[in-house]
């Protein structure tokens, strides 16, 4: 009943979407605009019927209906019922599911918030959104397809992949992932509908497109640092980012939009780059693609990989298409996409916006050379190779300082015209804060200079950053006599784009310290333990009290209880654990983080004799970790504040500083 | 539109897209290996790391395949530098002492490294219970056709290769293994124990 109730609506859904991608141009090239009401119900009525199949879907995992080929797939009578909520989007036929309903959503609402804009971009964006939406259909009809029926019905299911049933962020990062990820179909849409409406050379859909792109890039952004996250607490590795290509298919398109994000204000201000943003915008959606189609196809090595099928040529032929007409539709409006201005000055703004560009371009290119070319050298030479983090970490260290050093530099020049004698002012307590970090980095034991220098460049861009915000309320102070709190308020939300940027850029930076001096000042020690004995790492000593271990419903768990000492004392208890679930072969290893604001003892446990006499922990001090989960925090609070709607638009205008909107 | 610059775009594309295709038709995960099944390449390499107990052999002492035939081995190549070697460590340490007195010979083999540098590894990681051998030149490492570490073979009782681990052991691998190889190879010491015509044949054999 459910099964079929899931089944039928996704035909249906098909059938709306193929109906309404067809009706939408045809009803625009005719001139029956009032036809455009049939086609925006079938945005909002697909919107309904896969909502329709995704609860029918979380109400089979829910009532363990194993008739489902999906629930008897991941479910289980044992899990937990959180656990087999999230499952939805834990194996591969779920996850399309929640794709396709994500789609949905951010199709209904763009053409929800969009209805009364007169021309046809409206349209022709809700068109690409729907042909977008078949695609994921035939996915869910065909090769995809969660709503098999299982026949003679089991009387219980394996459950999720241990992995994915171990930690609360599962229920949070992928969630974030796809609304970041999905979320770019917007802007791409937009884009496509501005070329087919013949409307590119207009400046709207960039104004349009502009809060969608920082409402994806914003989700994005958390669900990559929510992702290093869950890797961190559940994997026992004691790292959070190791260049798997599942990594980097989501941080590939973070790199464009990112780019775009900067490069769109000198499109708004300046009248340049409009060929370049659509590329960016339409890459970013396509890169979107390519890290689904790498990860979902199997066709590279990763530890994420998704169960492989068939849905890998679907994909292909999803990417082929993508790919050829949206190239072919950009070369081909190129030139109607120059630029009304130029650069007028070497040290301005807006070239630090073109190096910023040029930096994240070339990342994201080292990035994605990096993840495909195992693939090229086995086509070319036949041969099995692995690229790893030595090859990432020596070619991306150079731009990823380079980009703190402009993060640093931008918000202190002036647009159009080269600083003057006001930039020293404005540098020097950064260049002040800069070097005072870098030696601080260098006395605490740095010697790797990229380290050094990202700690110089993390103090010297926080300072500038932080000194818009001063300097800006200042002046509040000066001309309104307003209070330090209340000219701040007032200047942020005055231009909330601006001031929600560097934000953003505050937490880059914490994110930055936080790796830079994770990954220079780590040490780990591993010991083999009988109760009482201790290990001794970074100051802090670790007594095992004793191992133990006990049956919970869906698993069994071994664990040991380490006491935090402080002399004799015991100031702290940290339990790392490992668990067995009964379908895997495997342990799960369940690491102990305890976390203060100078760094985190990480505890995992390794080995244990079966009798409880002595086990084997790992103990690692990491140094400001939290820095970074912090710092994802600060960014997405950077995003919000962007996003965030402004109404009094007249009184901006008024207000705003010279030359201080961006 | 301008077709030209069209073209030229698409044109680049379809090779990406040709190449995806063949990448599909290919699994990433296998990394061949033609030494299962047949004889393992044989070797004689110096104890640079004696381990600990009774698995314990004197440093310097030399350590041969043709000696250890009768035995099911273990064979764990392995270097400082690995990361994923650190993963395995403590397990193999352990397994290695929980099959101490069977018919098991564990034995590491560094790989692409200075023994000084495995020394401080191994104590680093609180010491290893069966003897790590040095691997000069990487020779033995080329006759087995190592990718990388690290990588294990399980030798049986007659010196065949039966199996070959890619990436960290775990304990059901490890388990299962030996426990069919142990059972083969004891089951073929009984053969061996009631035909003592043929047993006796062998000392000759050997030499």
């Amino acid at each position: 009943m459910t099964r079929l109730l899931a089944a039928d609506a996704i035909i249906v859904a098909l059938a709306v979407t193929l109906l309404g991608a067809i009706l939408t141009p045809y009803a625009v090239r005719t001139g029956r605009r009032n036809w455009l009401t049939l086609s925006y119900a079938a945005v909002y009525t697909n919107f309904l019927l896969v909502t329709v199949a995704t609860l029918a879907l979380v109400f089979g995992l829910v009532t363990h209906d194993f008739s489902i080929s999906y629930v008897a797939q991941v479910g289980s009578r044992a899990t937990p019922t959180f656990y087999t909520i999230i499952s939805l989007w834990g194996a591969l036929e779920g996850s399309i599911v929640f794709w396709a309903w994500v789609l949905a959503m951010y199709g209904a609402a763009v053409v929800w918030f969009n209805r009364k804009r007169a021309g046809n971009l409206v349209p022709y964006a809700a068109t690409t959104m729907l042909l977008v939406q078949t695609f994921f259909h035939i996915l869910l009809i065909g090769p995809a397809n969660p709503f098999q029926l299982v026949s003679p019905v089991p009387a219980d299911g394996p459950g999720p992949n241990p992995l994915l049933q171990n930690h609360i962020l599962m229920g949070v990062h992928p969630p974030l992932l796809y609304l970041g990820y999905v979320g770019f179909a917007v802007p791409f849409a937009f884009a496509i509908g501005a070329m087919l409406a013949g409307e590119v050379n207009d400046g709207d859909w960039i104004r349009l497109t502009r809060r969608w792109t920082l409402v994806a890039w914003g989700f994005l952004s958390a669900a990559i640092i929510a992702g290093m996250w869950w890797s961190y607490e559940v994997l026992g590795w004691g790292g959070y980012w190791a260049w798997d290509p599942v990594e980097n298919a989501s941080f590939i398109p973070w790199l464009t939009a990112t780019a775009y994000l900067h490069s769109v204000m000198v499109q708004e201000r300046r009248g340049m780059l409009k060929l370049w943003n659509l590329n960016l915008m339409v890459g970013t959606f396509v890169l979107t693609i390519l890290g689904t189609f790498l990860t979902r196809s199997g066709i590279i090595s990763s530890v994420h990989a998704f169960t492989q099928g068939t849905i890998g040529y679907y994909f292909l032929a999803f990417i082929a298409i993508v790919l050829v007409a949206t190239v072919a539709l950009v070369a081909g409006n190129s030139e109607k996409l120059g630029s009304t201005g130029q650069l007028d000055a070497p040290l301005s703004r807006e070239v630090v916006f073109l190096l910023n560009n040029l930096f994240l371009t070339v990342f994201m290119f080292t990035v994605l050379i990096g993840t495909l070319f195992p693939l090229v050298a086995e086509a070319v030479r036949g041969v099995k190779v692995s690229v790893g983090e030595p090859f990432f970490n020596r070619m991306t260290l150079p731009m990823m300082v380079a980009l703190l050093f402009l993060m640093g530099v931008g918000p202190a020049l002036p647009w159009k015209r080269s600083a003057g004698p006001e930039l020293k002012g404005k540098l020097t307590p950064g260049v002040i804060v800069g070097l005072l970090c870098g030696a601080f980095g260098i006395g605490a034991g740095a010697r790797s200079p990229y380290a050094v220098l990202a700690f110089t460049f993390a103090g010297f861009a926080a300072a500038v950053n932080i000194g818009e915000f001063v300097s800006g309320s200042r002046a509040r102070m000066k001309a309104h006599g307003e209070s330090f709190v209340t000219a701040l308020v007032r200047l942020v939300s005055g231009n909330r784009r601006r001031y929600g940027g560097y934000v953003a850029h505050l937490g880059i930076v914490l994110v930055a310290v936080g790796v830079a001096a994770s990954s220079t000042f780590k040490t780990e020690r591993e010991a083999t333990l009988k109760p009482g004995e201790t290990i001794t790492l970074a100051g802090k000593t670790l007594r095992l009290k004793a191992a133990w271990g006990r049956e919970e419903a869906q698993r069994s768990v071994i664990g040991a209880t380490m006491e935090l000492m402080d002399g004799q004392r015991v100031v702290g208890i940290i339990e790392p654990r490992m668990n067995y679930y009964p379908m895997s072969q495997q342990p799960v290893p369940t690491p102990q983080v305890r976390s203060s604001l100078t760094g985190d003892l990480y505890l995992n446990l390794m080995a244990f004799k079966q009798d409880g006499s002595n086990v084997t922990v790992k103990v690692i001090w990491e140094p400001l970790v939290p820095w970074i989960w912090v710092g994802g925090m600060v960014i997405v609070l950077g995003a919000i504040i962007g996003i965030w709607p402004t109404r009094q638009r007249t009184v901006r205008a008024a207000t705003a500083p010279q030359g201080a909107a961006t | 539109m301008n077709w030209k610059r069209s073209g030229i775009a698409v044109a680049t594309l379809v090779p990406v897209i040709g190449l995806f295709a063949w990448g599909l038709t290919r699994d990433p995960n296998n990394i061949p290996s033609p030494l299962p099944g047949r004889e393992a390449p044989s070797f004689a390499l110096s104890v640079f790391a004696p381990g600990q107990g009774e698995l314990q052999r004197p440093v310097g002492d030399t350590m041969r395949l043709a000696d250890l035939k009768g035995k099911v081995v273990v064979l764990n190549f392995w270097a400082s530098w690995c990361l994923a070697c650190r993963d395995e460590h403590a397990l193999l340490s352990m397994l290695a002492q929980e099959y101490a007195g069977k018919n098991v010979q564990f034995m590491g083999v560094l790989y692409n490294d200075v023994p000084d540098k495995g020394r401080a590894w191994i104590s680093e990681m609180g010491g290893q219970s069966y003897p790590s051998v040095d691997d000069p030149g990487a020779r033995v490492a080329i006759d087995y056709g190592l990718y990388g570490v690290p990588e294990t073979f399980f030798l049986d009782v007659n010196g065949r290769v039966a199996y070959k681990h890619t990436g960290p052991v775990t304990p059901n691998v490890v388990h299962q293994k030996l426990d069919s190889l142990m059972a083969a190879g004891a089951l073929q010491g009984a053969l061996e124990v009631t035909k003592p015509a043929a047993k006796d044949i062998k000392p000759a054999e050997a030499r």
